[in-house]
């Protein structure tokens, strides 16, 4: 990615258009990091491409001053990666929700992470269908009573950091839509990261999940539940951090720490190649409801998708010279008439 | 067997003016080989040709059955001719199957080899005869010639590194050695071609080459082979040819038409019978900057070409129907974001899974109109495997110039057929103009809606473009502006400025052509691979003084401007259709004549007799 010495403020990446979400959603806080940590991230915003799908979150590329593409329902990493492929020089940027992602969209959310494009995904989470106006999305919890669940959904949610590590993601990250310094941290993590970077933004939807986050966001909740995870730091956790994580036979638990050794907490390490131990931490919560890890899961380095791409189409080139029309209609064998 | 070399000094050779051959088998048995060799030897001979490859669905149907039967028939003529044949004058049968499911087409006194080998009881029950056809007299009609195909293989292997089962594989070359013989054609081409292809596995192409040669000798040998045919070259226009695929000169034009345009090729396809090869193809050719993307699904390889042309590629989609189905939302993004883009669609029977290896015309009025709302988009179709080069070329023409997606039409029967190409020259084919802009176009900035006065395309600004950025999508936009717009005057504009946009290309494409007699009172009208059939029915009915005339569409969609002028100078207009109707609706309800239609979805192409006896009949009614 090239950087250029550009001095960018937030306002330069803000559009003409009038911003219509709800007042009191979570997506404009997002909106503001977002185009704050754009100005900070130091590429020339023509460089710039947000892809977006169908839902509220959607219409974040209307919002960026940057190229956008407003596609259709789930399809956007499809898209994106069509972006990217084609111009590997680009910072392409996918914002999506949780029904985008996770629901109609699913297959191509693991397909672009397996293979690594070098696309950025911001799924803001609000656990509920905001746009179709209140019904159980793929992560709302069960028992959830929607319009189109009023005994209560009958679903189990999708883990979204599960499902993310669970196609090894080379990038898996989780922040909070109020909580404006971890989401600039954990952007500029991702937009460092070569390759796919998988983002989940816990977001209130105050119109029809309002407080669905507030384990993480109250004042005593955001002090009790956030595990904070930190590269090569101890994760502790709680009011007087008085709580511990520890990685037994691969699992993770959650421990008092008078009831270990010191030594015994997990250093979390985001580069380990094998996923396990992520995973592992992505399950010692199945939702927003108690203590809850945030941060960086993983950050492994591996071939992006891009790269291989052009890789072989410069071996080619190396191997057989330029294409050439005059070649290619021959390649079969020819016969004269005379 | 002795040693002797084989002699067959009573040898005639009877020349013929043209031949239809068909090889037909279990479908492990390897007859779509054996008839593509014996057609690329007759192609550098220098015959005309054309095929017909027909296979089963499944990739080792039950052996023995009629259901794996694999079958390739070839025309060879020293003319020019449009179609793999009518009825075959040959039928190699290498089974009891592949009999049952061929003789009725074999023509009266034709010639039938049959591999004796085979008709085992087992075999001839799984075929569903009570009794031995050889041995009923259902076969009385025909030449009959039962060579032991096994046996010879057998023998000509004895000395070979290939023991057990794996030396019948070659009994297939047995066939075609013995087919070359009666036909005087060269095994050297074959044996080049074995060799360079098991270039690692040597004794394969050794065990091959025994065989081919084994079968060659016992039509030396075997004094009932002793009259033999020739099919002299070909009168066709000068110039260096190629024997060419309807998928593969597809594939070459999409690369050329990238090439013309100054642009880079993506292709993104999720692999389909019977367009896969196209795929495979342009995944040979990266070192024209061309990349092909194996999407997850269906609809990720149609948004993974939008966001390419997002990104200033040529980008280009390929399925067959069930395929084009789950493209349909994607295509109407790219109809809103007046994006680039061809859809390829090799069409096959259907509905659902349908006919996957068979040809069928069903997908016309999905592709004009199969998507939600009001989406014009320009439809083309390929007539016979050559003209895919060209086509797909001017697909991309179009779809650069006027800012669409455009749907590209083949089907199983012209993407799998081959005839001779004649090649174009580089310095003939046209250079394609595209919309690409770096440049603010109206005073008040950058207006992704601000089109061109002539063509009412848009701009084409990509990312990486300092100063055009911009934000396009699927909700209505503005014109000029391109900004989310709900008002309804606008969304009335829009939707009638797409209209126009597709409309107006009929001022821009290659006006209809009619051929033959210029006093015809009817016209017979075609579309895509009946074009061959049409022609050469229309040829056939003109010779017998039969007054008719023809005309064959490459835009379905819009159609040429001169049709109505056309259409209105005939009494009858016919439209022969491997569909219940489609084309013949579309001509009614724009041009209101009462078109007459000849249809069929038989899993088989016309045949040229087949629609010279149905105009023919037309025409009295």
């Amino acid at each position: 990615m090239s950087k250029i010495p550009v001095t960018y403020k937030r306002k330069d990446f803000q559009s003409d258009q009038e911003v219509k979400w709800c007042p009191g959603c979570g997506d404009y806080t997002i909106l503001a990091s977002v185009q704050s940590f754009m100005a900070e991230m130091g590429i020339s915003k023509e460089k710039i491409v947000f892809v977006s799908g169908i839902g509220c979150a959607a219409r974040f590329p209307y919002y960026m001053n940057t190229y956008g593409l407003h596609s259709i329902h789930g399809r956007a990493p499809a898209v994106a990666t069509g972006v990217s492929v084609a111009n590997p020089d680009l910072s392409v940027w996918i914002v999506s929700g949780d029904g985008d992602s996770l629901s109609i969209g699913g297959n191509h959310l693991i397909h672009a992470l397996r293979k690594n494009v070098n696309v950025k995904i911001l799924m803001f989470n609000n656990q509920i269908y905001g746009l179709t106006k209140g019904q159980y999305s793929p992560t709302s919890e069960e028992g959830k009573k929607t319009k189109s669940s009023p005994f209560g959904s009958v679903e189990m949610p999708f883990n979204p950091m599960s499902v993310a590590l669970g196609a090894e993601a080379s990038f898996v990250a989780r922040s909070i839509d109020m909580d404006r310094d971890l989401t600039n941290d954990v952007l500029k993590a991702a937009s460092e990261h070569k390759g796919s970077a998988f983002i989940e933004i816990y977001q209130n939807c105050n119109v029809f999940n309002d407080h669905a986050f507030e384990q993480l966001t109250s004042k005593e909740g955001k002090v009790a539940n956030r595990i904070n995870l930190v590269h090569g730091e101890k994760v502790i956790f709680g009011a007087n951090d008085e709580l511990a994580v520890t990685i037994k036979d691969g699992e993770a638990a959650i421990v008092n720490r008078s009831d270990i050794d010191d030594s015994q907490i997990y250093v979390h390490d985001i580069t380990k190649k094998n996923p396990s131990v992520a995973f592992s931490l992505s399950r010692l919560s199945h939702g927003p409801y108690g203590p809850t890890p945030v941060g960086v899961f993983r950050k492994v380095e591996r071939e992006t998708y891009n790269q291989d791409v052009s890789d072989q189409i410069e071996a080619a080139k190396e191997a057989k010279g330029d294409g050439k029309i005059e070649q290619l209609i021959r390649s079969l064998g020819t016969w004269d008439v005379n | 067997m002795d040693n002797k070399e084989p002699s067959a000094e009573n040898k005639t050779v009877e020349s013929i003016p043209a031949i239809t051959i068909r090889f037909a088998g279990d479908s492990g048995d390897g007859m779509q080989l054996v008839g593509t060799r014996f057609t690329d030897t007759s192609a550098l001979f220098g015959n005309d040709l054309a095929t017909l490859p027909s296979f089963p669905a499944e990739i080792r149907a039950p052996q023995g059955t009629i259901a794996g039967v694999s079958s390739f028939q070839v025309q060879i003529a020293d003319f020019d001719i449009l179609t793999p044949g009518d009825n075959p004058e040959v039928l190699v049968a290498m089974n009891p199957a592949a009999l049952k499911a061929h003789l009725h087409d074999l023509a009266p006194n034709g010639m039938l080899i049959l591999n004796e080998d085979a008709f085992e009881e087992k075999n001839i029950q799984k075929a569903g005869y009570k009794v031995d056809p050889r041995t009923s007299g259902e076969l009385d009609s025909y030449r009959v010639f039962e060579v032991p195909m096994e046996k010879l293989t057998k023998e000509a292997l004895e000395d070979s590194e290939i023991t057990g089962r794996a030396v019948l594989r070659s009994k297939n070359m047995v066939a075609l050695g013995l087919i070359s013989w009666v036909f005087n054609r060269p095994l050297e081409d074959t044996e080049n071609w074995l060799n360079e292809k098991f270039k690692k596995l040597p004794e394969v192409a050794d065990a091959n080459i025994k065989a081919l040669k084994i079968g060659y000798n016992f039509g030396i040998t075997v004094e009932a082979f002793h009259h033999t045919y020739v099919v002299d070259k070909a009168k066709l226009p000068e110039g260096e040819y190629t024997n060419i695929n309807g998928n593969i000169a597809l594939s070459w034009g999409l690369i050329t038409g990238a090439r013309q345009a100054g642009l880079e090729l993506f292709y993104a396809s999720y692999p389909i019978t019977p367009a896969s090869d196209v795929l495979h193809e342009l995944s040979k050719h990266k070192n024209f900057n061309t990349i092909t993307f194996q999407a997850e699904d269906e609809i990720a390889a149609a948004a993974a070409a939008v966001g390419a042309s997002f990104s200033g590629k040529l980008a280009v989609t390929g399925t067959s129907g069930p395929g084009l189905a789950l493209k349909s939302e994607t295509i109407s993004l790219a109809v809103s974001t007046e994006l680039p883009l061809i859809v390829v669609n090799v069409q096959r029977g259907g509905p659902s899974t349908g006919l996957p290896t068979k040809p069928e015309q069903s997908d016309l009025m999905f592709s004009i109109y199969g998507r939600h709302g009001e989406s014009p988009l320009p439809v083309l179709a390929v007539r016979s495997p050559s003209h895919a080069f060209m086509t797909a070329i001017e697909a991309a023409r179009v779809a650069l110039k006027y800012m669409t997606p455009v749907i590209l039409l083949s089907d199983n029967y012209v993407a799998t057929g081959s005839e001779p190409w004649k090649l174009p020259a580089i310095g003939d084919l046209p250079t394609l103009d595209n919309n690409l802009t770096t440049s603010i176009n109206t005073e008040e900035g950058f207006m992704p809606y601000h089109r061109d006065v002539n063509t009412f395309a848009r701009p084409w600004a990509v990312p990486g473009t300092p100063g055009l950025e911009h934000r396009i999508g699927g909700l209505e936009k503005e014109e000029g502006t391109g900004n989310v717009s709900y008002d309804s005057a606008n969304h009335q504009y829009m939707t009638d400025m797409r209209a126009w946009k597709i409309a107006n290309i009929a001022n821009d494409i290659e006006p209809l052509e009619v051929t033959g007699d210029e006093k015809a009172e009817t016209l017979v009208l075609g579309w895509g691979s009946t074009y061959g059939s049409i022609t050469q029915a229309v040829n056939r009915l003109n010779e017998k003084g039969v007054k008719v005339a023809s005309a064959h569409l490459t835009f379905v969609n819009p159609f040429p401007d001169n049709t109505q002028d056309i259409l209105s100078k005939y009494k009858k207009v016919i439209i022969p259709e491997l569909n219940t109707g489609q084309l013949i609706k579309l001509v009614r309800e724009r041009y209101l004549i009462d078109a007459i239609g000849i249809n069929k979805v038989n899993a088989e192409p016309f045949t040229a007799q087949e629609l010279a006896d149905g105009i023919e009949e037309k025409i009295n009614e």
